[in-house]
């Protein structure tokens, strides 16, 4: 009952969302669902192309995956350095920040020069686009550690490593993991974007050839997917912290502050 | 009789007393200096128990982090044994169990995971914590988290404890027991103790001195000796005049 209670409100918003689409293509006319398909076409082409979609899917999942992984392990590192060195944070966050404004298109041709045509150069980009939150996150958990937890250490004459180890690290955890959440959300968006250039596969590439070809039902069926994806992604995460942090998710009713 | 870990008990010799000499210490903050002691002295014999009250603000967490090492004193001497800090809120980690967390000291200094537990479990056990020896903190109640809190700093093995308001977070009952409780370990594990508060009743119940400081800039005004025998009794007409004596000390009419 009160799972039915919970999911209700979102299956009606999606159900009345739907509704309005498909009623409003169809006052539109034919014609126009060549641009904007209706749902009905959206999930009729997910049947017909299944074979082709999934194909294309596996590409752009390890493009995903593999990015994510790349910018997790580059994104933690650079927060690590960051959060030792001031003096490196100075330097590299306008970098950092800049890094985030700079266009999929511009650098394309610069990665396939580089890194050629295949999985490699799509990766780096998912990694660019997603590493940032990572890092910022990461950052902010690392320096809102207690600073009387720090000044404790010192009086059990812990070492820098060990209060690291001991101390910030795990607080840094929860910063992570809400980092992460929000780069596997930009990521697919990333993997889609290096698709579109020097790619003949994955599900960006089969949007790109599928709009001229007036096959919008079906590049909206790949978008579907897409959004699929990253919704199980963002939830496979949400369940990792809860099984790896699950001190967060304790009540904290009984603390008590001075 | 429960298995001591190793390091406990330890022999207490003079280089484990404190002395403060004519301490000044001040800060540079957003709004100008802030003097927070100015010619400040106090002495704890090993094994002696020093509570030291004031008005809020008077530099005590200041003093016991001058004590601990954790800043220099601008002027005047500060000469003390090793000492362990146990902060005015808890301050346990969230993702660590009891044991683990009152063994922390033990992991600063790079003591295997097993091995701190080994030395930890004991004192739980003793602590009255042996049910909640797995709990996350954010599962114990308020005494409890004291209780793992104190055993932390008391594992580091220092003979100096510099104890920072520890009990101000509790509600009155809990606060009791506390003190009782502390005067108790105390006993059993004696240490040179500085216990900074602003409750006069917990200075006179647990102190062998009570020093007495004035407001900003924190300095000592009285110093009262405490000869009664433990334990104490807060209704006990002895303890009850000196704790008046401290708060006429401290400008408070009775």
């Amino acid at each position: 009952m009160n799972r039915i209670r919970r999911t209700a409100p979102a299956a009606l918003l999606l159900i009345a969302l739907l509704g309005a689409w498909e009623l409003y293509v169809d006052v539109k006319g034919s014609t126009f669902s060549l641009i904007l398909p209706a749902p009905h076409q959206v999930a009729q082409a997910l049947y017909t192309d299944r074979g082709l979609l999934w194909s294309n899917f596996l590409v752009t999942a390890e493009e995903v995956l593999l990015g994510i992984v790349v910018a997790t392990v580059v994104g933690f590192l650079l927060a690590v350095a960051i959060h030792f060195s001031p003096t490196l944070r100075r330097a590299a966050y306008p970098l950092l920040v800049a890094s985030q404004a700079v266009p999929v298109v511009i650098l394309a041709p610069v990665l396939a020069f580089w890194l050629g045509f295949g999985l490699l150069p799509k990766l780096v980009v998912v990694a660019m686009v997603s590493f940032f939150s990572i890092v910022v996150t990461t950052t902010a958990g690392l320096a809102a550690v207690d600073p009387d937890l720090l000044k404790l250490m010192r009086t059990f004459d812990a070492s820098r490593a060990r209060t690291f180890w001991h101390i910030e690290l795990p607080a840094a955890l929860p910063g992570a993991f809400t980092g992460a959440k929000i780069a596997v959300a930009v990521s697919v968006i990333g993997a889609v974007f290096a698709e579109w250039n020097g790619s003949n596969s994955g599900l960006g590439y089969v949007i790109l050839q599928a709009l001229p070809q007036l096959k919008a039902a079906r590049g909206m069926a790949a978008v579907v997917i897409l959004s699929l994806f990253a919704i199980a992604l963002f939830a496979l995460l949400g369940l990792a912290e809860r099984l790896a942090l699950p001190w967060v998710y304790l009540p904290s009713g009984k603390e008590q502050t001075a | 009789m429960i298995e001591a870990p190793a390091k406990e008990p330890r022999e207490l010799n003079g280089e484990d007393s404190v002395r403060v000499e004519l301490v000044s210490r001040a800060f540079q903050t957003r709004r100008g200096r802030v003097d927070a002691l100015a010619g400040m002295s106090l002495h704890a014999a090993p094994r002696e128990v020093v509570a030291v009250v004031g008005p809020s603000g008077c530099g005590k967490t200041t003093l016991l982090e001058l004590i601990c090492g954790l800043q220099p004193p601008d002027s005047g001497r500060v000469q003390a044994g090793p000492a362990a800090l146990m902060p005015q809120r808890d301050l346990l980690l969230p993702w660590l169990s009891a044991i683990d967390n009152a063994g922390l000291a033990l992991r600063a200094r790079g003591v295997p995971r097993e091995q701190a537990r080994k030395a930890a479990a004991p004192w739980l056990e003793r602590f009255g914590l042996a049910p909640f020896v797995h709990t996350r903190p954010a599962e114990l109640s308020g005494g409890m988290r004291q209780r793992v809190s104190f055993l932390r700093t008391l594992l580091a093995g220092k003979p100096v404890l510099a104890l920072d308001e520890p009990f101000a977070a509790l509600d009155a009952i809990t606060r009791q027991e506390m003190q009782g409780w502390l005067g108790h370990v105390l006993e059993s594990e004696p240490r040179t103790v500085i216990l900074v508060t602003h409750d006069v009743e917990e200075a006179v119940i647990l102190g062998d001195r009570v020093i007495v400081m004035s407001p900003r800039p924190g300095h000592a005004v009285r110093e009262i000796e405490v000869p009664l025998a433990r334990p104490r009794k807060r209704t006990d007409p002895a303890v009850v005049e000196l704790r008046e004596e401290a708060l006429t000390a401290l400008g408070v009419q009775a």
